[in-house]
């Protein structure tokens, strides 16, 4: 075990060093020269040289990628163009509001996930089934920035029960009252990994149910209660490891929600830095998210053999 | 041979039109008599013939609007689907919007699919070091989700529909990729591949007789289920400013704009992203139909 948990771990180095490459080369392919912004149209030659020599410009490729590797390692992502403060001081202070906003969406899409992935897989084919199967679908192929806006016509708009917009950070608001600014946002988001947690967990119970151990259960006596217990223990790791990768994709796919609903994170964040083509901010915030991304990944694969012997760690 | 099956013709034509019948006819019958993927089938159709025959369907112009009729409300008389913040006319709008949202959602899986089914073909069915290779290649842009790496590669390039066409292309090929692989690697491995082999057939005859052939229905549902993540996608781009520009329609951009109607005209601002609904889950459902009609025992 031990073994394969270093194996892992030694497998993540090249891909975050890759996910690295393609971080900095967006610069690279962003059009326009990258000074253009700090410096003015009509710079002398002599000045054009010693402000590329302090940005590293005028090193090669590979010695500039190093020094901003480097930087990026010790947390310097360089300074924000619209802001000017740095880079990691703006995705610290937007990356909790989307820990808090992707955390909240992944609790609400396990909790309906699983219940109408078992009560659609313990009732295969019944009419049930076929509704429960129909809102998964509908939950994957919905666009969570349109369902975003339909829920704020719902529930700002018609009947005025939430907030429309923003993370209620400037009110002096209770927990309560702060909760409900996430609730629009993470039912957006939640919709997609809850239709796909639905879908597993139905082909999951539905294939444990057709095993020889649930018959000899049965034989043996045991409630329908105690059979469900040993169900879901069978379903439990794969729905862990479905909800875990969504969790990541979660974090990163907020973009389009946080824009709907102004929500401070780091999706707000990279939509401003695009507006005001930003490309340090929309750099380091493509990097942090992307190595969240990386990391989630790694735990599960981790966990996952942990949780589920049977599952081989090659 | 030939006589008793003429003889069998006459008795039972039923049994004999069953036995000459193909595997994609089968395929094509089951998916037709699933109503389902024929109501998804129907939608979809109904849907691109309106973006493409849209000028001939509508009498407005999808750029003018007039100001004296902004945001009118769905059932106006003249805008049966009411009119948009610039006084748009939202049916013209709608029908010239999934042109482009269509384009943007349709292309890049076409494109992922040539790239990177090609791609796949060649690690799958040569293996070896050209499939670590490729495949390793395939997983650094695995270790991006995939929404975050379409808007971080088409925000460096900046807005304009070439660009997110390019950003959701890379995206969409290393999915592709896997698939591809996989099955080419499983067909590699049959008995008759390697009879093909042994009797002298060139590595391209064999791709493209026995691997493609097998590879299609497996690639085929799947492609169609990404259509449904690409439509999205693409909508997204436009909806947070890159993508198509101002004052071209798009279904994501038309609902950006309209965002600031929420409160005076809600039905007419969600009517874009319902559209965007619609054909991701018609092709997400298509997928599922072609998937079990493909089941074919």
């Amino acid at each position: 075990m031990l073994q394969y948990i270093v194996k892992r771990l030694i497998y993540a180095v090249p891909v975050a060093l890759a996910v690295s490459v393609i971080c900095f080369s967006l610069v690279q392919i962003a059009p326009g020269d990258p000074l253009a912004v700090v410096l003015p149209a009509d710079a002398s030659q002599e000045i054009i040289d010693q402000t590329k020599a302090r940005y590293g410009l005028d090193k090669p490729l590979v010695t500039q990628y190093f020094l901003w590797l480097g930087n990026a390692l010790t947390g310097d992502f360089g300074i924000s163009i619209a802001t000017g403060r740095s880079v990691s001081a703006e995705i610290a202070s937007a990356i909790g509001y989307s820990l808090g906003l992707a955390i909240f969406a992944t609790l609400i899409a396990l909790v309906v996930g699983l219940t109408f992935g078992l009560v659609a897989g313990y009732n295969i084919g019944k009419p049930i089934d076929k509704i429960a199967s129909a809102v998964a679908i509908s939950g994957v192929s919905v666009p969570s920035y349109w369902l975003g806006v339909v829920l704020v016509v719902i529930f700002s708009v018609h009947l005025g029960w939430l907030p429309a917009m923003g993370a209620g950070i400037n009110e002096d608001a209770g927990l309560s009252e702060r909760l409900s600014f996430m609730v629009l946002p993470s039912i957006a988001l939640a919709a997609m990994p809850a239709g796909i947690v639905t879908r597993s967990v139905r082909a999951l119970v539905a294939d444990v149910l057709t095993k020889e151990f649930v018959n000899a259960l049965r034989a043996k006596g045991l409630s329908e209660f105690q059979i469900f217990i040993h169900v879901t223990r069978n379903a439990a790791p794969t729905a862990l490891t479905v909800i875990g990768v969504q969790l990541g994709y979660l974090m990163a796919g907020s973009i389009l929600v946080e824009t709907v609903f102004s929500w401070p994170g780091t999706g707000l964040l990279l939509n401003n830095a695009i507006l005001t083509r930003d490309i340090p901010v929309l750099q380091g915030t493509t990097l942090v998210l992307a190595l969240v991304f990386v990391l989630l990944n790694l735990v599960v694969d981790i966990t996952q053999p942990l949780l589920d012997p049977r599952i081989k760690r090659t | 041979m030939t006589m008793i099956s003429e003889t069998q013709n006459k008795v039972q034509p039923e049994a004999q039109v069953h036995v000459s019948r193909g595997y994609w006819q089968t395929v094509w019958r089951n998916l037709r008599r699933d109503p389902v993927a024929a109501v998804c089938m129907i939608v979809l159709a109904l849907i691109f013939a309106g973006a493409i025959f849209a000028p001939l369907l509508t009498r407005y112009d999808p750029a003018v609007g007039s100001i004296v009729s902004r945001l009118k409300p769905v059932g106006t008389e003249g805008h049966i689907l009411g009119t948009d913040e610039q006084g748009r006319d939202m049916l013209t709008r709608l029908l010239y919007g999934g042109r482009m949202s269509l384009l943007m959602g349709t292309v890049p899986v076409l494109l992922a699919l040539v790239i990177g089914g090609s791609l796949g073909t060649i690690a799958g069915y040569f293996g070896g070091r050209l499939n670590t290779v490729i495949m390793r290649a395939a997983d650094v842009l695995f270790a991006f989700p995939s929404v975050l790496l379409a808007v971080a590669i088409a925000g460096a390039l900046g807005a304009g529909v070439g660009n997110a066409l390019v950003a959701l292309t890379i995206v969409l090929i290393p999915p592709l990729l896997r698939v591809t692989e996989s099955a080419a690697t499983q067909v590699r491995a049959l008995d008759y591949v390697e009879a093909a082999q042994a009797s002298g057939a060139g590595s391209l005859t064999i791709i493209r007789v026995h691997v493609l052939g097998n590879m299609l229905g497996p690639v085929l549902v799947y492609s169609t289920s990404l259509l449904s993540v690409a439509i999205i996608m693409a909508a997204g781009l436009s909806f947070i400013g890159l993508g198509a520009k101002p004052p071209t329609a798009e279904w994501g951009l038309m609902l950006n704009t309209l965002r600031t109607a929420i409160y005076s005209q809600p039905l007419v601002t969600i009517l874009p992203g319902l559209f965007i609904f619609l054909v991701s889950l018609s092709f997400n459902l298509l997928s599922d139909g072609l998937r079990s009609a493909m089941d074919v025992s």
